[in-house]
């Protein structure tokens, strides 16, 4: 049986029909083709799954796509400019050689732009701490660390000029 | 930020692969969907140990969306898994190869074996009609622990009554003996090197289409080595002609070994595309990649060190238990012998040692290589065995181990391997520095302010990297070359394109590969790209396994520059009107010789594919050179690693609070891609330390199957890590000078962790510890030592 969903995805109205236990991490990748979003597990623990709804960072393999019913949904591909540049969370990423396989990166960016917004001054035990939820396998999580507090500073500065 | 021009070898160049990781753009396997797409689910076996009296697959066959179901039955005709390295036991005789079947065929080994495949038009369906098979098991006796298995009455195969697939040794166990009875000395250690499961966050994942215009296949699979993975499955299992088999390995999330190995879901998949008529897909959910990804480690041993009346190391003797799991994995048989008791000299010039390796058949996942791989083992094994001397015979640490440094080189030991550099006490004097040792005792007594107990432990490690050459490793037993191969493609804009058979996932070859190829031609890194795993574009490849990428991978692409370089000279030579000889290559231009005549490299590339004016009577127009490269032997990483911890004697529980890591890895090319092998390395080798333990239970059922059991290394489980390169030694034997960074945080730290615990608990009594250090455990040690 069809459920009809309408939900929001990276600014875009999205209208379907679904089995009732359609995940979201499932609708994202196999339905909407939005592959950035990966699945790494099955008991919601490694959060490579991690996408942002209504601004919130969760790991989207626990939600039924029919749970967020017109809510806003932003997922990796969201958050990326579209004129080549990248979300200073990206770009501190990148400099700071937080990440390797890449495989991880997607949910630890969208965990770390919430833990960000909504703590902007963590310390690094307290950045260690809201990234319990993600699981990296390459990094040894140093440099991820780095990364959250290298983008911390340029997005707070980015709010403060704004 | 990334400056365009040369020199790139040498700085922290921020990664080319980055951009599509970080915005989602990334290709997994799991990404690609092929038109009219089909997916796979297997069926698993829920005993560790049974016989299969029969499989009913009708209720399946008939569900909603099924397009096939197969069992071993109908896979009777192909052959078994191979193992790709013969070991001889001591007498002589090869070692139990018992067939490793794609699907079940009679008896299930192992839990999670695959016993049936289910294709259906969508996941869902499929996983719910592989619910429908009924399988009549007769559950049998199961033998799942190591230390016991050769004695059980229970054979996991029949052609291995007392489970011993082999029993192998190497050294002169009389000699040894001999120096034994002779000792001042003898430390004895009982070791477990605790069981890992790999844990790549991506899960194992495989995409097989067949095509029946020109009768092919192309698989899409996460691995970290295609051409092996389709020479082992063509040539050996299916029977399918190599050259209608393209094996495309995409972007890979993580290896750490698991990833090297040819397992049954994707040989299925090929074999069923065919059948099927449609591409199909499978995914590991991650309670199967517990179950089916080869382990690692499992290691049951004693050892023992013979020191003379000066604190010399004069013998050393360790009988290994190997626990190979249920079948035979790829490069299982290697793993506990040459690449483990070759290692155990350590950084040390004992002159006699002896290994003997029992390894044995169990009803558990497969165990093959793992981060590391045998070396780990042997560094651990070594590195405890000589603070636990240390603390015995009252001598610092640091200070019996500079008695025993290998100091002239080269080196042979006595378990093989000839190192061909290294500076040991500069990287045990350099840790020590990076490590503040000496403000150690202050920071002892504030712990002990605060009731807590602060430990300090070493841990100096070898590893040899990109095992060689072939012809000796076939001597040892080895079923495959181990070369690279590398192919420099100039097109006529002077851009080029570079083939590797490395295949990266996570090392950052695209970054670390273009550096060296800018450097030789004088070109900017983002005029280089790097291709890389898929036959049907990189003319051969051994793939990514122990540290060899850049030693080896890199070497036969700088032979492939070297080439195009001396072709681009003779293109030059005739345009400047000169002769082959005196033209020369720098800075990305041919100049003759003395004068300012001079040709670009891009001008010499448009000429070899414009040839207009061109030697044509004596040389090929175009410009793409291939390369292979056999190295004439390993390359030896050397380091120091230190741990200080804190134990809460009340709880058991330890923190690392400090961790400072110095390794020589030869030259460097990127020190910020180095650093980061580093860290990753040391988190596994920590995870194994004080987190990580694979448990099965005494029937067999794996008891650590999904993340919530088995306790991975999270941001908050670890220390700040303290990693500076050393002045490396380089390497002698590749042109590079480079060694191999993948796998030393894995091999050295695992014993600088433990060290420091027991250095911590030594006031209480507590002499020894087994990984994980878990707080139950530790808090269990402090109270069997007060008894």
């Amino acid at each position: 049986m069809g459920v009809p969903i309408q939900l929001n995805v990276n600014g875009t109205k999205v209208t379907a029909e679904v089995d009732a236990d359609t995940l979201l991490s499932t609708f994202l990748r196999e339905h909407l083709r939005l592959t950035g979003t990966h699945v790494g597990c099955d008991t919601a623990s490694c959060g490579a799954c991690t996408v942002h709804l209504q601004g919130r960072a969760i790991k989207s393999c626990n939600v039924l796509v029919a749970q967020v019913q017109g809510q806003d949904i932003t997922t990796i591909e969201g958050i990326t400019p579209s004129d080549g540049s990248l979300h200073p969370m990206q770009a501190a990423f990148r400099a700071c050689h937080g990440l390797q396989c890449g495989f991880c990166t997607p949910g630890m960016v969208m965990s770390a732009i919430d833990l960000v917004l909504h703590g902007p001054h963590a310390t690094e035990a307290e950045v260690r701490e809201g990234l319990e939820g993600n699981l990296c396998r390459c990094t040894g999580y140093q440099n991820i660390v780095k990364a959250v507090l290298t983008a911390a500073r340029t997005m707070d500065a980015g709010r403060q000029s704004a | 930020m990334n400056a365009a021009r040369a020199p790139f070898i040498g700085r922290s160049v921020e990664r080319k692969e980055d951009y599509r990781f970080l915005t989602g753009a990334g290709q997994y396997t799991d990404d690609i969907t092929l038109p009219h797409q089909s997916y796979a689910c297997f069926l698993r076996s829920p005993h560790a140990h049974a016989q299969i009296r029969s499989i009913d697959t009708a209720a399946a066959r008939a569900a909603p969306g099924v397009l096939a179901v197969f069992t071993g039955k109908d896979l009777a005709g192909i052959g078994g898994l191979p193992c790709g390295w013969l070991i001889k036991s001591t007498d002589g005789s090869p070692m139990k190869e018992p067939k490793h079947p794609v699907l079940a065929e009679g008896t299930v080994r192992y839990a999670g074996e695959q016993v049936a495949l289910v294709v259906a038009e969508t996941r869902a369906q499929a996983k719910a009609a592989a619910g429908l098979i009924e399988v009549d098991y007769e559950a049998l006796p199961v033998v799942s622990d190591t230390e016991s298995a050769s004695s059980s009455k229970t054979a996991v195969h029949r052609e291995a009554p007392d489970n011993l697939c082999y029993t192998w040794a190497i050294g002169d166990a009389g000699a040894v003996d001999a120096a034994f009875k002779k000792a001042a000395h003898v430390t004895r250690l009982t070791l477990v090197n605790n069981r890992l499961i790999p844990n790549a966050i991506e899960p194992r994942a495989a995409n097989a289409a067949y095509t029946r215009a020109d009768d092919s296949y192309t698989l899409y699979v996460t691995s970290q080595n295609p051409h092996v993975e389709r020479l082992l499955m063509t040539a050996f299992v299916l029977g399918l002609p190599e050259h209608k088999v393209r094996v495309v390995a995409p972007d890979v999330g993580g290896g750490f070994g698991s990833k090297i190995f040819l397992y049954a879901e994707e040989t299925a998949l090929v074999w069923a595309s065919r059948r099927v008529g449609r591409p199909i897909k499978w995914t590991a959910e991650r309670s199967e990649s517990f179950l089916t990804d080869a382990h690692g480690r499992d290691h049951v041993t004693t050892a023992e060190l013979a020191l003379d009346g000066e604190g010399r190391f004069v013998a050393l003797r360790a009988h290994t238990t190997a626990n190979l799991g249920a079948y035979l994995s790829t490069f299982a048989s290697c793993v506990p012998t040459i690449l483990y008791a070759t290692l155990l000299a350590g950084q040390y010039t004992t002159p006699l040692i002896y290994c003997e390796v029992k390894a044995v058949f169990t009803n558990t996942a497969p165990v093959d290589a793992y981060r590391g791989a045998g070396r780990p083992e042997a560094s651990y094994l070594i590195e405890r065995l000589v603070e636990r001397a240390a603390h015995e015979l009252r001598i610092d640490p640091v200070e019996l181990r500079r008695r025993n440094f290998i100091h002239k080189f080269p080196y042979t030991t006595p378990v093989a391997l000839t190192y061909d550099t290294g500076d040991y006490p500069a990287t045990l004097e350099h840790a020590v520095e990076i490590a503040d040792v000496a403000g150690y005792a202050a920071r002892k007594q504030a712990s002990a302010g605060k009731g807590l107990l602060r430990g300090l432990g070493y841990s100096c490690y070898i590893e040899a990297c990109g095992i060689a050459p072939s012809n000796i490793a076939g001597a040892l037993g080895a079923r495959a070359g181990l070369f690279e191969a590398g192919e420099v493609r100039v097109h006529p804009t002077g851009k080029v394109t570079v083939f590797t058979g490395s295949h990266s996932h996570g090392q950052g070859h695209e970054t670390t590969f273009s550096q060296v190829v800018a450097d030789k031609l004088g070109i900017s890194i983002e005029d280089i790209d790097i291709q890389h795993g898929d036959t049907g574009k990189v003319l051969f490849g051994m793939g990514t396994y122990g540290s060899r990428s850049l030693a080896v991978g890199g070497t036969a692409i700088l032979k492939a520059v070297d080439k195009v370089i001396a072709k681009g000279k003779k293109i030059a030579a005739h345009l400047l009107e000169a002769s082959d000889a005196d033209v020369e290559f720098e800075h990305g231009e041919f100049r003759v010789a003395g004068t300012d005549r001079k040709k670009s490299f891009a001008e010499v590339a448009l000429t070899a594919y414009v040839p207009h004016n061109y030697p044509l009577d004596k040389l090929e127009p175009g410009l793409n050179e291939n390369a292979f490269y056999d190295p004439p032997n390993f390359t030896f990483p050397a380091g120091t690693y230190v741990c200080e911890v804190e134990v809460d004697p009340q709880t058991g529980a330890v923190r690392i609070d400090r961790f400072s890591a110095s390794d020589d890895f030869g030259n460097v090319i990127n020190p910020m891609i180095v650093e980061g092998q580093v860290h990753g390395g040391l988190a596994q080798g920590i995870g194994q330390a004080l987190l990580e333990g694979c448990r099965y239970s005494e029937e067999g059922q794996l008891l650590t199957g999904s993340f919530v059991d088995y306790a991975m290394p999270r941001a908050d489980d670890l220390p700040h890590f303290n990693v500076e390169l050393a002045r490396g030694t380089p390497c002698t034997h590749n042109p590079l000078g480079v060694k191999g960074c993948g796998e030393a945080g894995a091999i050295g730290s695992p014993a600088a962790v433990i060290n420091a615990i027991l250095d911590a608990l030594a006031p209480l009594g507590v002499s020894d510890l087994d990984m994980p250090a878990t707080p139950y455990r530790v808090w269990e040690a402090i109270r069997s030592a007060k008894r």
